[in-house]
């Protein structure tokens, strides 16, 4: 009877619990190696004296990270010094998503003059372990030696459309709360965006 | 006289086809939300995103041959664009015949969950509502055939 009721509350909790796709705020991220546009390979391991990470999935394509790219690469100028470098990588698949091949990202790159690194996910795998649902989306990670903490996840601020009329930047009051050895305040935000082109597993 | 009936005519016409109204996320909701008789299929798009346009046939063909389903078409252009001109065109080119509209609101950190909590705000994404049981489905995908069939048995 009692190994009845907890197999059906377990069935239940299946139920109503969402699926769980990605990480949340507060888990540990586990590091990558992924190829860069550079043809180098890339782990977060490899920055020894960073305190945290922008992570920036966004690709080449996508109107809203166009619309938000100057804003990305201001990130990284104002908090790489601090020890919160951007580092860019590409969720779609380049079978689903023509236009976000591997050299198309090292045209974009070169193009945009990025100075932080955008890497290729070929086999996903760093995009299933993280979730992100659409471009751009943002995670912010800190790090405590090799350990890597999710302190925030979503929208870049709250206006995709004109830079001028944000009211609220997430990510960077995000980061300047860590940089101050505070809680993030507003830790998980939405946006609209294009949806990410995941293979099917 | 003339431009009386020119008028008419014009207004018959936009509210036939090619129009797009422009509403606040109440209105919105008004609509997902009010009691009726009928299925109601709200697809979140924009005139940008690629999945978005590629699915939308399978929304017309099923606002066309279901009389039971009302298809709203709800266009997440001003995001990005203020001016609703690329809508309007667009609408009017693919001679749309579905309920469109433009949702203008700001603040989608707030807007998105009230629209639904299992949004992440990515799109294309599909809401099927049955307004008389007020049961719903929710789908962040691109549509395939059929699959809009399977989100409406899943309500009824």
């Amino acid at each position: 009877m009692k190994s009845t009721v907890l197999f059906l509350v377990c069935v239940a909790l299946l139920a109503f619990s969402p699926a769980k796709n990605g990480y949340e705020v507060g888990d540990t991220a586990a590091d990558f190696k992924l190829k860069n546009v550079d043809g180098k390979m890339v782990s977060l391991s490899d920055f020894s004296s960073a305190k945290g990470f922008i992570i920036a999935f966004d690709c080449n394509t996508c109107p809203v990270s166009k619309a938000y790219n100057e804003r990305i690469q201001a990130l990284n100028e104002k908090y790489a010094s601090k020890g919160f470098p951007v580092i860019a990588i590409n969720p779609n698949s380049p079978e689903l998503s023509s236009g976000e091949s591997f050299d198309a990202m090292v045209k974009y790159a070169k193009k945009k003059g990025y100075k932080f690194p955008y890497l290729y996910d070929e086999s996903q795998a760093t995009v299933r372990a993280f979730g992100p649902t659409n471009t751009p989306h943002m995670f912010v990670l800190t790090k405590n030696g090799s350990d890597l903490k999710v302190a925030y996840i979503g929208a870049i601020d709250d206006n995709s459309r004109d830079a001028d009329e944000v009211r609220t930047k997430y990510v960077e009051d995000a980061v300047d709360a860590l940089l101050a050895g505070k809680a993030v305040a507003t830790p998980k935000t939405k946006a609209v965006g294009c949806g990410v082109k995941l293979k099917s597993a | 006289m003339k431009t009386l009936v020119a008028a008419v005519l014009l207004l018959m016409a936009g509210t036939a086809a090619g129009q797009a109204k422009i509403v606040k996320l109440q209105e919105l909701k008004k609509l997902m939300e009010s009691r009726g008789e009928n299925i109601r299929v709200v697809n979140f798009w924009a005139t940008w995103c690629g999945p978005c346009v590629k699915e939308l046939p399978l929304f017309e063909k099923l606002n066309a041959e279901r009389k039971d389903v009302a298809v709203t078409l709800v266009s997440m252009d001003l995001d990005l664009d203020p001016n609703p001109a690329k809508v309007h065109k667009f609408v009017a080119k693919k001679k749309i015949a579905s309920n469109v509209l433009i949702l203008d609101e700001n603040d989608p950190n707030v807007y998105i969950d009230q629209i639904d909590k299992q949004w992440s705000g990515a799109l294309p994404a599909t809401i099927v509502i049955n307004s008389k049981t007020g049961k719903r489905v929710f789908a962040e995908k691109e549509m395939h055939e059929g699959d809009l069939e399977k989100l409406i048995d899943q309500v009824q």
